[in-house]
């Protein structure tokens, strides 16, 4: 059997990231599977620009911020096996994955670093009722074939949902030629970014609509309308706000999902709130020598923050491998997300093996005006940041140091919250 | 006097900004929180530009589609000018980041350069 | 001049095609849709009823009992996915004891073998996530569960193995009486025939209206579904049905022979015989009963919604035969459930019929089996290897949620009466049936369609007819 020392599910950015940083980490034998015929993942299909200012300080494109990490990646002579797709991970990390040119192959890891990203939400989890006709598509969906295949999923258009991706296509698909009437959003507030709506949608005068959901479509064969209504404080439509929108198409941004399929099948511990594996400051699972990153983990808002996390993924995996990633102590400190926090990525903390300093990064429930982030040690606040805005779409972090945590002897929680709300 | 009401788009605040004009002198910002917002406020009523992002055709490549851009910000009421522009617009492969794929686009005096690297089948 | 036209290639068409297909026969099947099992053979439960609920001596009682015998052998000829799986209606009360015990007795009666009355007890011991204040329960073991677009498919591909013809995008107008039969005019050119077989589902009234003066209804009743995760398959081993009371009907809950969990469906009469829409309203009565009969339903695993059409008829029972004022019309209608059960019997009874009025001859070279497309899942890892070797498009996986590859997806286009949407790919192979409802895998196989059908991806559609999937080209109308 085929055998490396690291073996990297998904050759999206986080796991081209993870790659580049376990490699500057000292190991040579790392590969990774990749299921579609190209490095990069999503970002190719993401050819708007906006990408990198974190980690490149420019303003990139989603194709070329993926070329960056591609060139490390052969630079470094990392290896990659492309339209492999991976059908089971064993609690031994043994890999069995397929491809047309080997058939079915089993590969040996001594770690394995999950970053096969998320998978949209589609009509169905929403209950969206009506018929089933032709040109439904999830924003992702439409994205690939407009930006890849460059074929038009419909001339006049109504998005429901009010992230990134969907705005995103609101002004691809007018730029393209299609009309956009309209986008809706159930929540009451947009989850994409403000440039997103000003330059998306305002830009074209394209209408978004808070508080409103699809309740019907119309059309048998292909979609000829959309019945929209308002929604009331629970998100149930509120009966005589409905309105009609002839279009051919609905493209539904309505949430991205980690894709744990193969996560579940080894047995990592899942988090409920992220869909994602519960991880320790080295981003390890509860399967010593599993590592995750990037969307997998827990779905981001900016692909920066992806390579940043999968980096240090990168390097925990190559420790480990390297035999210097020391064996949890029993002094696992617990992270505790409260008041107005949804989740924390790492849920635990081992002092002993976490770095001078660890990023802890979370969600907020709902959007705070001039609020303080917190995190106590036990009843000690260690952190207070004050925050003009924060909201469930933006991703927020604090930082916390190896020399706070050893300074709180017996110390067993941590806790983050939101503040002076 | 005119009055302008944007969305500042330099964090996740998105004040509403209203800016008084006299003809196109700024006469008055209002309604930012912070620094930020009124150098946004004061470019956006004045000199508003775009990136554009966009796709051309290739052939012989190993996909179907390039992905293209303004190489630098362009007025935005060039935009639907910039992307008409493309339209029927073919390269072959192999195609770089960064080769130019239409020079100048529309007047503008900026190039449309690639962001995807393709190369031929 | 056919010999034989038959209306609708649904299950029970399809059906009726494959016993027929036994015989030298000159016959042709006519379907309005693009493809076989299109209207409402696609959109149900997927139940194998043992046949308990019917009325004794009703067609609807015997046709289920004997279309769940025949259904065993027929899976393994056919090579479609059956499970014996087994049912149980629940009843939460004392109350409801003389009502379950009158569905044994008519069980009984029916020759329902193995029907048991359970306690409360015992029905959790097998079905552990049943609702906890189960009181008893009626356990039928010989109740199973089918791919019902399988099962339509593999009588529809067989059929035409066997020489009978297909017709699809050929939509019956009008139907008249001519010397020694019928004239149909159709959409898409007119034909003769000896004889015709009704088999046009919520239709079926309309063509026997166009020929007997004894007028019959059909009512399309809509039952809408929601269609659960894999993870929540196996909440349930059986079908659960909940036991009538007098406050209504509640729906069932069943794993699926894929291993999904499916839940519904509501009933509710519509005007419109191409209604499928689901409603909010109808959505809501699914998920508010779903919790009748089985606990803790994961509901959020939903990962679609849909609704059928059961074509109800006014007289409440199965009408299969020759009206007595339309000679040479055999009726298959008002065919609802227990419809997809009975299929295989109803099949056998219509073409017991047109086989003495023909005097039909035997084929000494009808070919009982059909292979189903090769599902990679089932092969050792050894078989598998060689098979990817021979052919690599089956190491190429397409659907990556339902891990199907293309080589399953080329021979689902290629084999005889092949898909030539992305719904029929879908209906043979399961691409694009899973978590992530097509949005990774519709773009690659729109790719192989276009590429084996030798056409553009612009004329590729959905389900036939208007539903294209794109409209165009990038820029195209700037």
């Amino acid at each position: 059997m085929e055998s490396y020392d690291i073996v990297i599910i998904g050759g999206g950015p986080a796991g081209l990231a993870a790659a580049v940083s376990a490699k500057r980490g000292g190991i040579s034998s790392i590969l990774i599977l990749e299921r579609d015929r190209e490095l990069g993942g999503i970002l190719n299909q993401c050819i708007h620009n906006g990408f990198g200012l974190h980690t490149f300080k420019e303003e990139l494109t989603g194709p070329e911020y993926a070329q960056r990490f591609i060139d490390q990646v052969e630079e470094l002579g990392i290896g990659y096996r492309l339209n492999t797709m991976v059908m089971e991970i064993s609690r031994e990390k043994v890999i069995t994955a397929v491809n047309r040119e080997e058939g079915l192959f089993e590969i040996r890891a001594k770690a394995v670093i999950l970053a096969m990203g998320c998978r949209e939400r589609s009509r169905g989890a929403l209950n969206i009722p009506g018929y089933r006709p032709a040109g439904i598509y999830s924003a992702g969906t439409a994205q690939r074939l407009v930006n890849m295949e460059g074929l038009m999923p419909g001339r006049e258009v109504v998005i429901l949902g009010s992230g990134d991706i969907g705005l995103i296509m609101a002004r691809r698909m007018t730029l393209e030629g299609a009309k956009v009437k309209v986008v809706a959003e159930l929540m009451p507030y947009s989850g994409g970014l403000k440039r997103n709506i000003v330059q998306c949608l305002d830009d074209y005068g394209i209408p978004l609509k808070l508080s409103h959901t699809v309740v019907d479509i119309k059309g048998k064969e292909r979609v000829e309308g959309v019945t929209l209504a308002e929604v009331d404080q629970s998100g149930k439509p509120i009966p005589g706000t409905e309105e009609e929108y002839p279009c051919d198409t609905l493209l539904l941004s309505v949430g991205l999902i980690p894709e744990n399929e193969l996560s579940n099948g080894m047995g990592v511990e899942m988090n409920s709130a992220t869909s994602g594996p519960v991880v320790n400051e080295s981003l390890e699972t509860n399967i010593e020598g599993v590592f995750a990153c990037g969307n997998v983990l827990h779905v981001h808002d900016l692909v920066d923050f992806v390579s940043e996390e999968a980096a240090a993924a990168g390097k925990n995996a190559a420790s480990y491998v390297k035999g210097e990633l020391r064996a949890e102590s029993a002094r696992t400190i617990r992270l505790v997300p409260a008041e107005g926090v949804r989740y924390t990525v790492p849920s635990m903390i081992d002092p002993d093996r976490m770095d001078e300093t660890l990023t802890v990064r979370f969600r907020v429930s709902a959007v705070h005006k001039n609020c303080f982030v917190s995190a106590y040690m036990d009843d000690e606040r260690v952190v207070r940041r004050k925050r003009q805005i924060v909201a469930p779409g933006e991703m927020e972090e604090i930082r916390l140091t190896k020399e706070q945590l050893l300074k709180h002897s017996g110390l067993k929680a941590i806790t983050v919250k939101i503040e002076g709300v | 006097m005119e009055t302008r009401n944007l969305t500042c788009i330099s964090c996740p605040m998105g004040c509403q900004i209203t800016v008084e004009m006299d003809g196109s002198e700024v006469v008055r910002v209002s309604g930012n929180t912070c620094k930020r917002g009124e150098i946004y406020a004061r470019k956006e009523v004045t000199d508003p530009t775009r990136i554009i992002t966009t796709t051309v055709r290739v052939s012989g490549g190993k996909a179907d589609m390039v992905s293209v851009k303004t190489r630098s910000d362009i007025p935005k009421g060039k935009i639907s000018d910039c992307v008409r522009a493309l339209k029927g617009v073919a390269v072959e492969a192999p195609v770089h980041i960064g080769d130019v794929i239409l020079p100048d686009v529309a007047g503008t005096g900026v190039d449309i350069v690639a962001t995807k690297n393709v190369e031929r089948k | 001049m056919y010999d034989v036209i038959i209306i609708g290639a649904g299950v029970c068409g399809a059906a009726v095609a494959r016993e027929l297909s036994r015989y030298r026969v000159n016959a042709c099947v006519l379907e309005k849709e693009e493809d076989v099992c299109c209207g409402t053979s696609k959109a149900n439960s997927g139940i194998v009823h043992a046949g308990y609920d019917a009325e004794p001596g009703t067609l609807k009682a015997r046709l289920n009992v004997r279309g769940n015998k025949l259904m065993e052998r027929l899976s393994e000829e056919l090579d479609f996915p059956f499970k014996r799986t087994g049912s149980l209606v629940i009843c939460r009360d004392e109350e409801g004891m003389p009502a379950l015990r009158r569905l044994y007795d008519k069980g009984i009666e029916n020759g329902v073998p193995d029907l048991k009355i359970l306690g409360g007890e015992e029905v959790l011991e097998m079905e552990p996530n049943a609702a906890e204040n189960v009181y008893a329960a009626l356990y039928a073991p010989t109740a199973g569960i089918v791919c019902p677009f399988s099962l339509n498919i593999a009588l529809a591909e067989n059929a035409y193995m066997n020489g009978i013809d297909f017709k699809f995008d050929t939509e019956v107008q009008e139907i008249v009486k001519i010397e020694n039969g019928y004239e149909i005019r159709t959409g898409n050119g007119t034909f003769q025939t000896g004889y015709v077989v009704n088999a046009a589902g919520v239709y079926a009234d309309k063509f026997h209206n166009m020929v007997s003066g004894k007028k019959i209804h059909i009512t399309p009743r809509r039952g809408d579904y929601c269609l659960l995760d894999k993870n929540a398959g196996s909440h349930v081993g059986r079908t659960i049905f909940t036991l009538p009371t007098k406050y209504g009907k509640g729906v069932l809950v069943t794993p699926t022979v894929h291993g999904n969990l499916l839940v519904g469906p509501t009933a509710i009469d519509v005007e419109d015989k191409e209604g499928t829409n689901t409603t909010a309203a109808g959505l809501d009565e699914v998920i508010s009963k779903a919790g009748q009969s089985v606990r803790d339903l994961p509901m959020r695993q939903v990962i679609t919604s849909f609704a059928g059409l059961r074509a109800h008829e006014d007289g409440d029972e199965f009408i299969i035969g020759e009206p007595e004022d339309a000679q040479g019309f055999i009726d298959c209608a008002g065919i609802e459930s227990p419809g997809l059960t009975s299929a295989p019997a109803i099949g056998k009874m219509a073409a017991g019929i047109l086989r003495e009025k023909l005097h039909l001859e035997e084929k000494d070279d009808f070919i009982a089996e059909r292979k189903g497309i090769l599902d990679p899942d089932t092969l050792t890892k050894e078989e598998r290897a060689e098979l990817i070797r021979r052919e690599p498009a089956y190491g190429n996986i397409i659907c990556r949620c339902e891990m199907v590859t293309e080589g399953e997806i080329i021979d689902a286009i290629r084999r005889p009466l092949g898909a030539k949407s992305l719904d029929g790919v879908k209906r043979r192979t399961r691409a694009g049936m899973g978590r992530c409802q097509s949005g990774f895998c519709s773009p690659r196989t729109m790719e192989i369609l276009a590429r084996e059908l030798g056409i553009s991806m612009a004329d590729i559609t959905k389900s036939g007819g208007a539903s294209k999937l794109v409209v165009g080209i990038n820029k195209d109308t700037l």
